[in-house]
């Protein structure tokens, strides 16, 4: 196995959790719900996906416990900020805040337990093609689900009627409310929907990523999935390069600390948030860009009056 | 079933009295069960959190260490918050100001005299508002958004520190050990009763900014200006207040305090600095300035509450020997309770069973 080829494959693993919390967020936002709650969301996925394999054994009830543990938890956010009209910044920060908390406790006697991995595809004879055949055909099972969920995503929004909807709820809440569209269940279904992709990410770094429990080992990933929603200006295949591109510099940074280019390793641990300022401000300075794809309802509660 | 609000005529002043008090007994009770479900008796559990912490001396003391980075940091971000400013890169700046105040006795050590306690604050202080007015000048300039970048900034200003301490300010007679020189007798913050315990002049400092702050907001023609901006940028612009200047202003006061905090805490309660100087103050006050209803007074009082979770989460380690990680679940909850009794100001809440289906032409 060439040393690009290694590189490419590490790049691919790095972008997959932000990959899938991003989309999750994305159709969230959508929906005009801002859930600030991601980090929180997906260090309990983390937690949850590594008990849950270590616990019975498989990777796969580990995945599994991950999603339920995201999307359990993000109903949290969604009774209050959609039934009782919290504030829905504050109410994704205690949800972060939370998160990290009780991850930490849950997660106690497992530091330091060696992980089980979940085994990479491997198909016989396509594996084994030299330079491609690893890129495609042998990557863990969470990264083909996460080029397929982003093709889901482009398809439910663009493509079919539900939505289109869901896309009407995030621009005008109250329009869509007068012509009998159910704002609030749509937003619920958005919201768990996040809370499972971002569970699904946190599993994906406890079982696949770094196959161990170590307390905040989000590390901040959920928050730069939420700056990638940004970037990707609520497109999902943005949002695709987008996480590419993260993965890139996170794996780029942890190659030149093995190389020890003399730079210290401190300031290249701080390239990923450094990188995410650089490229939000990037976006956001094009305010004509914003303003157009920024769901106009978004982090506004609704309470629908009769 | 299901919940429905109704909106209130105008805010209920009952229950913005009585919310915050709904949310802690909320929590209490939430607490209870959570050691019920770890196998402890929930009232012995609960009185070894909240209630064993204040009956000595010296562990008061303690609660005022605790208490005063969290107010001092939240009462800068109930006006940051109240202007609609999304602050919450605290901790980044909590960390800086510890950084920037601590170079006097780190590369001047020889510089011993009264001016040095002073100065330092005051460049704990610059240095907190300067970082805090990044977000600002990227929000102002750029359009970007400043809950993202602030909080980028908590983990590069971490990753600085851990450079400085284990790189140039490491201390050269220290053993290799990631801290700086212990401060000199000049640049400790002094205690305040060193006979009963180890409370230092930080909690007066939070003190007397939450009284400042207060007057501000409360009496002052910019703490209308901050409500304004807040409530409605356009109302804002039509009274001529500029948004921009007040995006520079919420931060950089609001940066300002945690980096006090930071340099009190570093000269105060460390001593030194280490490669982490914060058990999650920047984020802890969060809650607090939200417990405390965004009003400075209030955030007095909220901070001591939450400087009691600390407390209680090392007592309740030591007494019941549960994780002291449960002092920041107990942190979470409360301010999911916060928020949600917050509702009950503006609302009021009406359960709703589905009506038993009415067959046709007998309803109306």
């Amino acid at each position: 196995m060439g040393i690009a080829e290694s590189i490419l494959l590490t790049i691919a693993t790095a972008a997959t959790p932000l990959l899938i919390a991003a989309l999750g967020e994305l159709v969230v936002e959508r929906s005009g719900v801002l859930n600030l709650g991601v980090e929180g969301m997906m260090v309990m996925g983390a937690v949850c996906g590594f008990a849950g394999a270590a616990l019975s054994g498989s990777p796969w009830v580990g995945i599994l416990s991950g999603v339920a543990a995201g999307a359990l938890f993000s109903m949290l956010f969604g009774v209050l900020t959609l039934s009782v009209a919290t504030n829905q910044v504050a109410t994704g920060l205690s949800l972060t805040i939370l998160g990290l908390g009780l991850s930490g406790m849950i997660g106690e006697p497992f530091v330091g337990q060696a992980g089980i991995k979940l085994p990479s595809l491997h198909v016989p004879g396509l594996t084994d093609i030299p330079l491609v055949g690893r890129l495609l055909f042998g990557q863990d099972p969470i990264f083909y689900l996460s080029i397929a969920l982003t093709a889901g995503v482009v398809w439910f929004l663009f493509r079919t009627r539900t939505g289109l909807t869901l896309r009407s709820i995030g621009d005008n809440h109250a329009s869509a409310h007068a012509l009998g569209i159910p704002v609030i269940r749509y937003r619920y279904l958005a919201v768990l929907f996040g809370g499972a992709c971002a569970g699904l990410a946190g599993a994906h770094l406890s079982l696949v990523y770094t196959p161990q429990w170590v307390e905040n080992m989000t590390a901040g990933r959920g928050w730069i999935a939420l700056a990638l929603v940004v970037f990707a200006s609520w497109r999902p295949l943005r949002v695709l390069a987008g996480a590419y591109l993260f993965g890139a510099v996170t794996i780029g940074q942890l190659h030149a600390q093995a190389l020890g280019i003399g730079v210290p390793s401190q300031l290249l641990s701080s390239l990923p948030y450094l990188a995410t300022i650089v490229v939000l401000v990037l976006i956001s300075r094009n305010r004509r860009l914003t303003m157009m794809n920024t769901p106009a309802s978004l982090g506004r509660a609704f309470v629908p009056d009769r | 079933m299901r919940i429905e609000l109704v909106k209130r005529p105008q805010q209920s002043t009952l229950f913005s009295v009585l919310s915050p008090l709904i949310a802690l007994a909320l929590t209490m009770v939430a607490g209870g069960i959570l050691f019920a479900a770890m196998g402890k008796n929930p009232f012995e559990a609960l009185y070894y959190y909240f209630v064993d912490p204040l009956r000595e001396l010296w562990s008061l003391h303690e609660l005022a260490i605790k208490a005063a980075p969290l107010i001092l940091i939240a009462v800068g971000l109930s006006v940051c918050y109240q202007s609609n400013n999304w602050n919450i890169g605290a901790e980044g700046q909590f960390v800086i100001g510890g950084i920037a105040g601590s170079m006097l006795p780190v590369l001047f050590p020889e510089f011993q005299n009264g001016f040095v306690l002073p100065l330092m604050l005051l460049m704990g202080m610059a240095g907190g508002a300067l970082y805090a007015a990044i977000p600002a000048l990227l929000k102002t300039r750029f359009n970007t958004n400043e809950i993202l970048t602030s909080l980028m900034l908590v983990y590069v200003a971490q990753l600085f520190l851990d450079w400085l301490v284990r790189g140039p300010w490491r201390n050269p007679q220290g053993n290799n050990f990631p801290e700086t020189r212990r401060f000199h007798a000049d640049a400790v913050l002094p205690e305040l009763m060193p006979a009963d315990g180890r409370a230092n002049w930080g909690i007066v400092f939070a003190v007397v900014a939450a009284i400042l702050v207060w007057v501000l907001a409360a009496r002052t023609m910019k703490g209308f200006e901050v409500r304004v901006l807040g409530a409605s940028p356009r109302a804002g612009r039509f009274a001529g207040f500029s948004a921009a200047r007040m995006v520079f202003f919420a931060f950089m006061l609001s940066g300002a305090l945690a980096g006090l905090a930071g340099i009190s805490e570093v000269s105060g309660a460390i001593g030194q600095l280490r490669p982490s100087i914060s058990p999650g103050y920047g984020f802890t006050a969060i809650i607090v300035a939200f417990l405390g209803r965004l009003n400075p007074l209030g955030i007095v009082a909220a901070g001591l509450v939450l400087a009691l979770t600390y407390l209680g989460g090392e007592a309740a380690q030591i007494s019941l020997g549960v994780s002291d990680k449960v002092a920041r679940v107990f942190q979470g909850l409360l301010l999911f309770f916060v928020l949600g009794c917050d509702t009950l100001i503006h609302y009021r809440i009406r359960l709703v069973w589905p009506a038993k289906a009415v067959p046709a032409g007998e309803g109306a």
